[in-house]
């Protein structure tokens, strides 16, 4: 067997038992207060660690992933849904692009 | 109408609810797994490897770390050591999300479903504010996952056809998925607001700082969630106690 299926079964089976092994096993809900709150506070500091500052460094220019990023955190504020914010960060972007060309 | 019939009624609606909440997962995906089959062309991978590989694994940053890692020849320790630590987050996102699945997901479903735990999935699954079902969960897996196969396809076989800077912009659709998901939570609690500043502040260091710097992106993300999440859950407990969102 070459060496790329046996890399690829390796990478397959190592992600899927880091995913499904304690989504699997933690049936029961927890009680511990402090735990509780941790993981009520879990998804939160993920998205934001992944977002910040990595975001920033997504584009060609910071200004253009700066105009997208706040685009889209004025319109999340102000109440707009998943597919509208997510679309309006790339039309920001886009523009902001265009106006980085066209300006000297 | 019988009882059965209101069941199937109400799973067709969870499964569609679902996906309508994957469909912007799918197209930030379809780019992110384009500039990956990009990606895997230049390092020397057949079209149908790059797709097998998105296929079966399902994770942007652990594989872009595995082929660079087999591209470069290392070992298939290295290769499983660097896909445990920087998928280990997903641990802890499935722990996260079992406290808010519905109590009548049994474990063979929840072997099957834990394949489609990902940042963005779990992010739009954990904060939903009711009970997550089997068929809401299967729904919003669904379209992520073709998106991320045909993106791979597509951006491996095309290779580098759209414009670099097409190609960043669209990424922006997936920061965007987040900020739709953290904002209003911290607008409406100032202990959200909170832990959200310590992750970004941490996040910070993790990227800026020399030596913390050199951490990998899969392990400065599980040291700033946790630090983050653990001094919130310290400091400022939810008023309700937190983890259930029923």
């Amino acid at each position: 067997m070459s060496r790329f299926f046996v890399c690829a079964a390796v990478m397959m089976i190592v992600t899927y038992l880091v995913r499904a092994i304690p989504f699997t096993m933690f049936r029961r809900k927890v009680k511990n207060r402090f735990f509780r709150a941790f993981l009520y506070y879990v998804p939160y500091a993920v998205l934001t660690a992944m977002t910040l500052p990595a975001a920033l460094y997504a584009t060609e220019s910071l200004l253009v992933a700066a105009a997208g990023l706040l685009t889209a955190t004025l319109l999340a504020y102000r109440g707009r849904g998943l597919v509208v914010v997510s679309l309006s960060a790339c039309g920001a972007a886009f523009v902001a692009t265009l106006l980085l060309r066209l300006l000297p | 109408m019988t009882t059965k019939d209101t069941a199937e009624q109400s799973r067709r609606g969870e499964y569609r609810e679902g996906l309508r909440h994957g469909f912007p997962i799918a197209c930030g995906y379809f780019f992110v797994s384009f500039t990956f089959g990009i990606l895997g062309a230049s390092l020397g991978f057949r079209w149908w490897e790059s797709t097998l590989i998105s296929m079966t694994n399902l994770t942007s940053a652990g594989q872009i770390a595995g082929i660079k890692t087999i591209a470069a020849g290392g070992s298939v320790f290295e290769l499983a050591l660097s896909q445990f630590i920087i998928n280990l987050r997903y641990s802890l996102m499935g722990i996260s999300l079992s406290q808010n699945m519905s109590e009548d997901v049994s474990g063979p479903r929840r072997a099957f479903l834990g394949f489609g735990i990902t940042d963005e999935i779990y992010g739009v699954a954990a904060s939903r504010k009711v009970p997550v079902t089997t068929a809401y969960f299967l729904g919003l897996m669904t379209l992520p996952y073709f998106g991320w196969a045909f993106g791979t396809l597509f951006g491996a076989i095309l290779g580098d056809i759209l414009p670099k800077t097409v190609t960043e912009v669209m990424s922006l659709a997936i920061y965007g998925m987040f900020i739709a998901i953290v904002v209003p939570a911290a607008k409406e609690s100032r202990r959200v607001l909170g832990v959200v500043a310590i992750a970004a502040a941490v996040s910070c260091l993790m990227y800026y700082v020399p030596v913390l710097k050199e951490v990998s992106v899969g392990f400065a993300i599980i040291v700033s969630a946790v630090a983050a999440a653990a001094l919130g859950a310290w400091l400022f407990p939810p008023e309700d106690g937190g983890a259930c969102r029923e």
